[in-house]
């Protein structure tokens, strides 16, 4: 759209800068500050430009929920582990957008033309089809995944992983949001009726944006110890203020060194 | 559902369930007798678990029943055993010394809030070494440090220095932590999981960027959560103005059990195969020797003895970090030993100085003036682990030292071994510098006549007889934790050599 690639690779990418500029500014603050509530606020300020890491990293363009009916289940936690050959599959495409700059033409907002779209899909199915069949969700080994399919997706993922569903056909549509859902998920069962049914509705599949929720659940928790943190930093900021009246970083220096080498003032308090 | 089943997971729920219930406790003596007998159980568990682990190697336990990869899994090897029965252990002999001590430092009417603070702590602690599941180390490192910046504050009473020693620590402590999640995050962006082992499989043969710059991330982050040499800051501080029983426990354990995932994340998540390790292992063995010389020389010059034991503790861990850097199964093993014995020794010397702190109300250089009169078994333990920190023979210290030149001569290194070699010992005689000046003033210096007479309680003398006792127990036989950390070191690094082997066969892709 824009005239350079190297434009148009930067604004792609623009939550990635956001995160980048948010850690800087935060680190900086921590460190330059002398006030410790200032070091506070630049602390949250770099924790929460991981927060929106990890949330850019949890977006799967064209994926969905890797639910599972354990119809070919072959061992007793066979679907434990096909989910996770989806997110290997996904970040695999992922990974290839991040090294392979010039391939990567869609803008990320920017839904896809209904054309690009099919031919996506269909060869998706086709790939759906390969990846199925030997069973490569059970596989944990990168090397096995249609890569083909992948790449071209990841030019769509625009350095987010994706997921590409693994079951077979077999499954039934589920009944929550089919028009959002079905495209990608017929596609990938690998069946003609997938490949018809996901070519009917192309401009449904490039809208799909999945949320993996995994990462959010890492976040959740990540917050939590953030907003503990917070809370330990500032109790301690306030016991600080207590017993020195200050919470500049040079004014507590100088009382210190006053308490070493000066006149010794009385018990701290 | 047997005991044994359960094993694994003991050592980490006990402190964690019982830590409400301390905090709920009336103020005075009940919450102490509380996490002591916590902290007792906690420790025969973790023994149960060593000797369970030492037959079985690795014993692997699902959270909830989930299985791995998809579950959070407890994967406990040799030398995570080991590290789970240190931190337990230390708890259980800190926790009788802390009665007094504590009673003393931080008062009757917060030993509910303290002694649950000290059951948390451990709780991390504990779990860091025991989980197998990556996103699990953050959230159990964060619980261990945040406790432990709330324990280190609690010495404001006797100095309030203690309060920005423990600001300093929050502030480089979360960045710490949040460089591991930022490494865990692109680790996870390109493999799609944070179970540890399946990390390392799909892995195997990965050298991106995004690999790269993780496993920067997390060498870093780590790296200030074991305070490598230049990332050391928070430490010093946070260690002379934390209460004496807090100091022994976290000397002896916090740093270790980054040691412990830094072990981990060197060998079983990311193996051999990344090309990236070397220049790590080459960060570290330089960051080493530097922080073995400069953290020693700060030492010399300090007047506060539980100052100067915190720079010798940076030294030490540069020691450790030596070790890793040779990435051979002798290197690894010599690195595990020393974390064990310079835990030992450590306990005991910040023990001792505690008792002085008792009985003088300052760690300063001249409170130690005619030790040797007035308080002969305490500056007795506080030279015998000082010479076990040294490196004199028929110590634990001894040991572990001689294990590491063991090993440096067998490993191919980029500089000569001997010039490593040499430079270990030279620093060695750096420690008989700084733990000679203590012990000149304990014995040849005489007692200021004004010298308080306080009888130091025997709950404070037991442990602290205890872990010299050790020391010594440590460097007479030492054969059977030397052949555990090899056996150790073998499975930690025969995963990732067996993985790696079957990736090549695979995809001879690296």
């Amino acid at each position: 759209m824009c005239g350079s690639p190297m434009i148009e690779f930067i604004l792609a990418r623009y939550n990635y800068w956001i995160v980048i500029i948010l850690m800087m500014a935060g680190l900086y603050i921590v460190f330059s500050r002398g006030n410790l509530i200032k070091t506070i606020v630049g602390l949250n300020l770099f924790q929460t430009s991981v927060f929106i890491f990890y949330i850019t990293v949890s977006k799967v363009a064209g994926g969905t929920a890797p639910i599972l009916i354990s119809t070919k289940a072959d061992k007793s936690y066979g679907d434990d582990k096909a989910p996770h050959g989806a997110d290997q599959g996904g970040d695999h495409g992922g990974d290839h957008s991040t090294d392979q700059v010039a391939d990567a033409p869609a803008d990320h907002a920017a839904p896809l033309s209904a054309q690009d779209a099919a031919a996506f899909i269909n060869g998706d199915a086709a790939n759906g089809l390969e990846a199925n069949v030997p069973g490569a969700a059970m596989d944990p080994n990168p090397a096995d995944m249609p890569s083909g399919s992948l790449h071209d997706m990841a030019g769509v993922a625009d350095g987010n992983s994706l997921l590409t569903p693994t079951d077979g056909g077999e499954r039934p549509a589920p009944d929550l949001a089919p028009a959002q859902v079905d495209p990608a998920e017929g596609a990938a069962s690998g069946t003609d009726y997938g490949a018809e049914y996901a070519a009917d509705y192309p401009q449904a599949a490039s809208d799909i944006l999945y949320s993996n929720p995994l990462p959010h659940v890492l976040i959740l928790t990540a917050i939590v110890v953030g907003v503990a943190t917070t809370a330990v930093g500032l109790a301690i900021a306030v016991r600080i203020r207590e017993a020195y009246g200050t919470v500049e970083e040079d004014a507590l220096e100088q009382a210190d060194n006053e308490a070493e080498f000066g006149p010794v003032p009385g018990a701290a308090l | 559902m047997n005991l044994t089943s359960q094993l694994p997971i003991l050592p980490v729920i006990l402190p964690m369930i019982a830590a409400p219930i301390a905090v709920m406790l009336p103020k005075g003596r009940l919450p102490w007798a509380w996490a002591t007998l916590v902290s007792w159980v906690a420790f025969a568990a973790a023994l149960a678990l060593l000797a369970h682990v030492a037959q079985e190697q690795v014993v692997e336990y699902d959270m909830g029943g989930w299985a791995s990869p998809l579950g959070i899994v407890y994967r406990i090897d040799i030398i995570g055993a080991i590290g789970m029965a240190l931190v337990a252990g230390m708890a259980a002999v800190v926790m009788p010394y802390a009665k007094e001590s504590v009673l003393k430092e931080v008062g009757a009417d917060q030993s509910p809030a303290f002694y649950s603070l000290f059951l948390v702590a451990f709780c991390g602690l504990v779990g860091v070494v025991a989980t197998g599941d990556a996103f699990n180390v953050f959230v159990f490192l964060e619980i261990s440090s945040l406790s432990t910046y709330a324990l280190v504050a609690m010495g404001a009473r006797a100095d309030r220095r203690a309060l920005t020693a423990a600001f300093t620590y929050l502030v480089l402590g979360t960045i710490g932590a949040t460089f591991f999640v930022i490494g865990l995050g692109l680790l996870y962006q390109a493999t799609g999981t944070l179970n540890m082992m399946d990390l390392h499989e799909r892995l195997a043969g990965q050298d991106n960027r995004v690999v790269r710059a993780g496993f920067a991330f997390i060498v870093t982050g780590l790296g200030l959560k074991l305070a490598m040499f230049p990332l050391h800051k928070w430490l010093p501080d946070a260690y002379t103005f934390a209460p004496s029983a807090v100091t022994a426990f976290l000397a002896s354990t916090a740093t270790k059990v980054a040691v412990f995932v830094m072990l981990r994340f060197m060998f079983t998540v990311f193996g051999f195969t990344f090309a990236f390790m070397d220049v790590a292992f080459t960060l570290f063995i330089i960051l080493g020797l530097v922080g073995m010389f400069a953290a020693s020389l700060i030492a010399v010059f300090r007047e506060d003895v539980k100052q100067m034991l915190a720079f010798s503790s940076v030294a030490q861990v540069g020691y450790m970090l030596v070790g890793i850097s040779f990435a051979t199964n002798a290197g690894v093993a010599a690195a595990v030993v020393h974390v064990f014995n310079h835990a030992l020794m450590k306990a005991a010397l910040f023990m001792a100085v505690g008792a002085v702190f008792y009985t003088m109300g300052s760690h300063r250089l001249p409170a130690f003036k005619g030790l040797g009169k007035r308080m002969p078994f305490t500056a007795g333990c506080f030279v015998i682990a000082g010479l076990s920190l040294i490196g004199v023979p028929f110590t634990a210290g001894f040991i572990s030292k001689y294990l590491l030149i063991e090993a440096a001569f067998d490993a191919t290194l980029p500089v000569p071994s001997l010039l490593i070699v040499m430079l270990i010992v030279a620093s060695s005689l750096l420690a008989v510098a700084y733990i000679g000046r203590v012990a000149y003033e304990m014995f040849l210096a005489d007692p200021p006549p004004d010298a308080p007479k306080v009888a130091v309680p025997y709950s404070m003398l037991v442990p602290m007889g205890v872990m010299t006792a050790a020391n010594i127990y440590f460097g007479l036989d030492a054969e059977g934790l030397t052949a555990l950390a090899r056996e150790g070191a073998s499975v930690l690094m025969g995963t990732s050599l067996a993985v790696s082997e079957f990736a090549s066969m695979m995809g001879g892709a690296q």
